[in-house]
């Protein structure tokens, strides 16, 4: 492997672009480089591993217990990508992705403050899964965070809130992080659980196929560890966090009681979904799927998304967990050697048949997951109207319920034009699945029909100077002279 | 607040010399490897910015890029998302104003 | 959508500002609509433009219909019920030498002569106070003080809105397929069943070519992509809207600090997708010239780039007014990316025509002939 830290020091092309060094990228890295492709792994992050592996290889957390075996079998995906060509761009943002010409892509990046367009004959994105978004009133108070934030503090610094933390919604990591938090020594005064409690009747008739999973037993060592040691209330309907310039308390409702629980930090989780803003700016066409109940890009059984030469793997196109994150790379690396004409058809079939055998046992139990884990309503499109749903522009719920029932609108796109959410920096990051569920309550149809933002490259924002100096490409010249 | 939960150490077991910055010139110490928005949460510092648009003071949220609500001013440099960036010995770090003005605006 | 009549008076085929405009104008004037929109009104150039509302620098051939247009948007809330997000503190072409001065110079004396009064010539020091922030080497420009720009998407879902209220039947999501000739009516075949009228508005945009086509009046239209930047609000330092005459270059700051950025870099259209390409290189140029007019926006981050998908005629002038070969037919396409400001104009002036048989404002130079006789 080499680490490349000056954008000057790219290469003008490469065979495969891959976006994304976690689970899914590493692999598919370390599998295209093993066949002998000119690779190139970007990632925003300054340390590989994705946000699953955060900092596996600069953690300050050294007691293994903490964080679990699950976090340090990441190590061995780093090691196969360190034994090969690749090159991987740490602290390297790729802010768009489009078709050239020719038949391959051109990438725009950005590292040290310098942006530079970069050419690559097939993309794989793996750029994971965020968490949902949790619009509750006063969410946007410091002091809120998401419960992904606090474990990124957890394994990057060795970091645990210091006063009293509440840990609120629904979904595997609230008891994965509770318990690594209360390993670490954090003060937990709560774990509010908003699962629905019909969930259970929907997810039954998974069940069975649960039991058979690699799930079963992690799960089960979680939540049993967790509920054991940790103040635990379920039944959670309502939430709100309080305070004036910082949190300092969260009112809750459960069984049609309130209180006020006084803390100092609020974490919040109902569950991840795809990172979709790099698939969707590039044109990759995407579905509302209906039980993670999130857009996710189209792909075949190749993770090929409706652009030819543009494959989605990971969490990036269907959140799938770490392990299935790295076989999909795996699968998403065979197939782009074969459309880079390193291997036929029959052996790249050939050697993705074990790892296809792989990724069906990983994603074994994960619909009884998906269905049980199903945030409630009222946290998918909250009902107070003073709830702020753009963090970006401050758009709050009611105004967008609103302005779709009085002026007709009946999308997000054409809801931009009215109140603006999803234009600010995030690009609807944190927005968009919200604005989507209101939209669609107003007009009494499903997500599927209202659409999601078309997203606009830069995906995240450049400066003005870094576009002014942008290096022209070689590739850009010979278009001209042709 | 956040706090380390043990003192921060190198893989030989020796402590690591902290690095010094400034936030709004008050200077503070963080672990060398941490992100400018870690280092920040490490000082007791909560929010970062004021919105643009009701200038209500917000402070990281994710931590991984996506909100942007961690932004600041680093050596000058407006908008820099803090979880993304790692902190250096020196750095100049402020708080990102919502409704700058013009002097404030830097190339 | 496939209730209701599917007979009309006029059918309009499009619905961008220019179709949701004329729909409006003609129910005012008690006629019975129906608009087809194979998207949602505003999906492409008319929803993503720059929002310019320009009479500076136009072709005289247009100036007649952007006059009429400009009276209307400095009254838009009490004709749409919407303000549009219209505001108007002027366009400002300036001006980078000696040379490109001298030619606004010759530009507003042609204009003078012929009658029109709305650019005027000014000098380095109201350049300055119009525009503080540029650049100090340019000296001076031509200011045209009742323009402005609006929010386009907002501006052509109230015109859609507005139509639909006084009784227009507003189709989204219909995809006309055909046009042909069915007795005194036209036949306009679509992909939710036939509609019939005896008089159809051709206001389809980039897909204008195909229903001319049908109609045996093919022209020479080009699908472009112009493309667009919007940075990060940034403190409050310019109110008018900025071009460039020897440059590319517009620019304008919202009054929520956002900056947009544009001048005509052309991306690439994939116009049965209804996807557009970005080119970066072109985009390049195009802050280039920002960092050397306004040093203020060295700094700022870019926050979205995009391109609409729109007509361009060989002449850069739009097509509109009868057809040539047909009674009842009309043409109201290819404003070649300049179509925005004249769309609540344009729509009074085809009613008009439709309704009354003629208008008094004048398009002569606009007309589909000059295409396709030979």
């Amino acid at each position: 492997m080499k680490t490349i830290a000056e954008i000057g020091l790219l290469a003008e092309q490469y065979d495969i672009a891959i976006v994304g060094a976690g689970p899914a990228g590493l692999s598919a890295a370390a599998r295209a480089a093993e066949l002998g492709l000119s690779v190139l792994l970007a990632d925003e992050n300054p340390a590989p591993g994705g946000q699953i592996y955060r900092a596996i290889t600069t953690t300050p957390v050294t007691d293994r217990s903490v964080l679990g075996e699950d976090y340090w079998k990441g190590g061995a995906l780093i090691a196969r990508l360190e034994r090969t060509d690749a090159v991987y761009a740490p602290g390297c943002t790729v802010w768009s992705v489009a078709p050239d010409e020719a038949g391959g892509f051109e990438l725009g990046l950005s590292l040290g403050g310098q942006a530079r367009l970069v050419a690559a004959r097939q993309i794989i994105l793996a750029t994971g899964a965020q968490e949902r978004p949790f619009p509750i009133p006063g969410w946007t108070l410091p002091g809120v965070m998401t419960a992904g934030a606090a474990q990124i503090v957890l394994k990057s610094s060795g970091l645990v809130p210091g006063g009293r933390t509440v840990i609120a919604g629904c979904g595997p990591l609230l008891y994965l992080l509770a318990g690594q938090l209360a390993a670490a020594g954090a003060n937990i005064v709560a774990v509010l659980d908003t699962t629905p409690r019909r969930n259970w009747l929907a997810a039954i008739a998974a069940f069975p196929d649960f039991l058979r999973s690699p799930y079963l037993a992690k799960g089960l060592k979680l939540m049993t560890q967790a509920r054991g040691k940790l103040p635990f209330r379920t039944g959670v309907t309502s939430l709100a966090a309080e305070g004036t310039d910082t949190v300092t308390g969260v009112k809750v409702t459960r069984g049609g009681a309130t209180e006020t629980i006084a803390c100092d930090a609020l974490l919040l989780h109902q569950g991840v979904i795809p990172g979709i803003n790099l698939s969707n700016a590039a044109g990759c066409a995407q579905a509302f799927d209906a039980v993670q109940r999130c857009w996710t890009p189209t792909v075949d059984d190749w993770f090929a998304s409706s652009i030819p030469g543009i494959a989605i793997a990971g969490d990036g196109a269907g959140i799938g967990g770490a392990e299935s994150a790295a076989l999909r790379g795996e699968i998403a690396a065979l197939d782009a050697a074969r459309r880079l004409g390193r291997l036929s058809e029959a052996e790249r079939d050939e050697k993705a048949a074990p790892t296809r055998a792989g990724l069906a046992r990983s994603l074994r139990g994960r619909r009884f997951l998906d269905l049980l884990y199903r945030p409630a309503e009222a946290f998918l499109a909250p009902p107070a109207d003073e709830t702020i749903v753009c963090r970006c522009e401050e758009v709050t719920a009611g105004q967008i319920r609103d302005t779709a029932s009085r002026l007709g609108v009946t999308g997000p796109n054409q809801m931009k034009a009215f109140l603006r959410c999803g234009m600010g920096p995030c690009q609807g990051r944190l927005c968009g699945p919200t604005v989507v569920e209101l939209i669609a309550q107003v007009h009494g149809v499903s997500p599927a029909e209202t659409g999601y933002y078309r997203l606009r490259p830069p995906v995240k924002p450049i400066t003005l100077g870094e576009l002014a100096a942008l290096p022209p490409t070689e590739f850009a010249v010979k278009a001209v002279v042709r | 607040m956040f706090r380390p939960i043990a003192e921060a150490k190198a893989s030989d077991g020796t402590r690591v010399a902290p690095v010094g910055f400034t936030f709004d010139g008050r200077a503070m110490t963080a672990r060398a490897g941490d992100t400018v928005a870690a280092a920040l949460l490490a000082n007791g510092v909560q929010a970062c910015r004021q919105t643009p648009v009701s200038g209500a003071p917000r402070g990281p949220y994710c931590m991984m890029g996506v909100c942007f609500e961690c932004l600041v001013v680093i050596d000058g440099i407006g908008n820099r998302q803090g979880c993304l960036v790692p902190l250096r010995d020196g750095m100049r770090i402020q708080t990102q104003a919502g409704r700058r003005q013009p002097d404030e605006v830097q190339s | 959508m496939s209730g209701g009549s599917r007979s009309t008076d006029v059918i309009v085929i499009g619905g961008g500002i220019h179709g949701c405009s004329t729909a409006l104008h003609c129910a005012l004037r008690g006629l019975a609509v129906i608009l087809i929109e194979k998207d949602h009104a505003g999906r492409h150039a008319s929803g993503v433009n720059a929002g310019g509302v320009r009479q500076l620098a136009r072709h005289v051939a247009e100036i007649p219909l952007s006059n009429t247009s400009m009276a209307l948007w400095h009254r838009i809330g009490s004709l749409v019920d919407d303000d549009c997000g219209f505001t108007s503190d002027g366009q400002v072409l300036v001006a980078e030498d000696e040379e490109d001065l001298g030619n606004c110079r010759a530009r507003v004396d042609d204009l003078t002569l012929r009658g029109f009064h709305h650019e005027e010539l000014i000098d380095s020091a109201e350049l300055r106070r119009l525009v503080p922030a540029v650049s100090d080497a340019c000296p001076g420009g031509v200011v045209s003080r009742r323009d402005g720009a609006a929010i386009p998407l907002r501006a052509t879902q109230a015109f859609k809105r507005k139509a639909a209220e006084r009784g227009a039947d507003i189709r989204e999501g219909v995809r006309v397929t055909r046009v042909s000739r069915d007795g005194a009516n036209w036949r306009v075949e679509t992909d939710d069943g036939p509609f019939f009228a005896p008089r159809i508005v051709n206001a389809a945009g980039a897909w204008a070519d195909r229903i001319a086509a049908d109609l045996g009046e093919p022209v020479p239209l080009e699908v472009i992509a112009p493309m667009l930047m919007i940075t990060a609000a940034m403190p409050a330092f310019i109110k008018p809207v900025v071009i460039l005459r020897k440059r590319k270059l517009s620019f304008k700051q919202f009054p929520n600090g956002t900056v947009l950025i544009g001048g005509g870099y052309l991306g690439r259209a994939i116009r049965d997708e209804n996807r557009t390409v970005l080119d970066w290189g072109k985009l390049a140029t195009n802050a280039k010239t920002v960092w050397d007019l306004f040093p203020i926006m060295r700094g700022a981050p870019i926050a979205r780039a995009w391109a609409g998908i729109e007509a361009r005629m060989p002449d850069d002038l739009p097509v509109f007014g009868r057809s040539a070969r047909h009674e009842g037919v009309y043409h109201q396409f290819g404003f070649s990316a300049h179509g925005f400001q004249l769309g609540p104009g344009a729509g009074a002036v085809m009613a008009e025509i439709i309704a009354t048989g003629s208008s008094n404002v004048p398009i002569d130079g606009l007309e589909i002939s000059r295409f396709t006789n030979h």
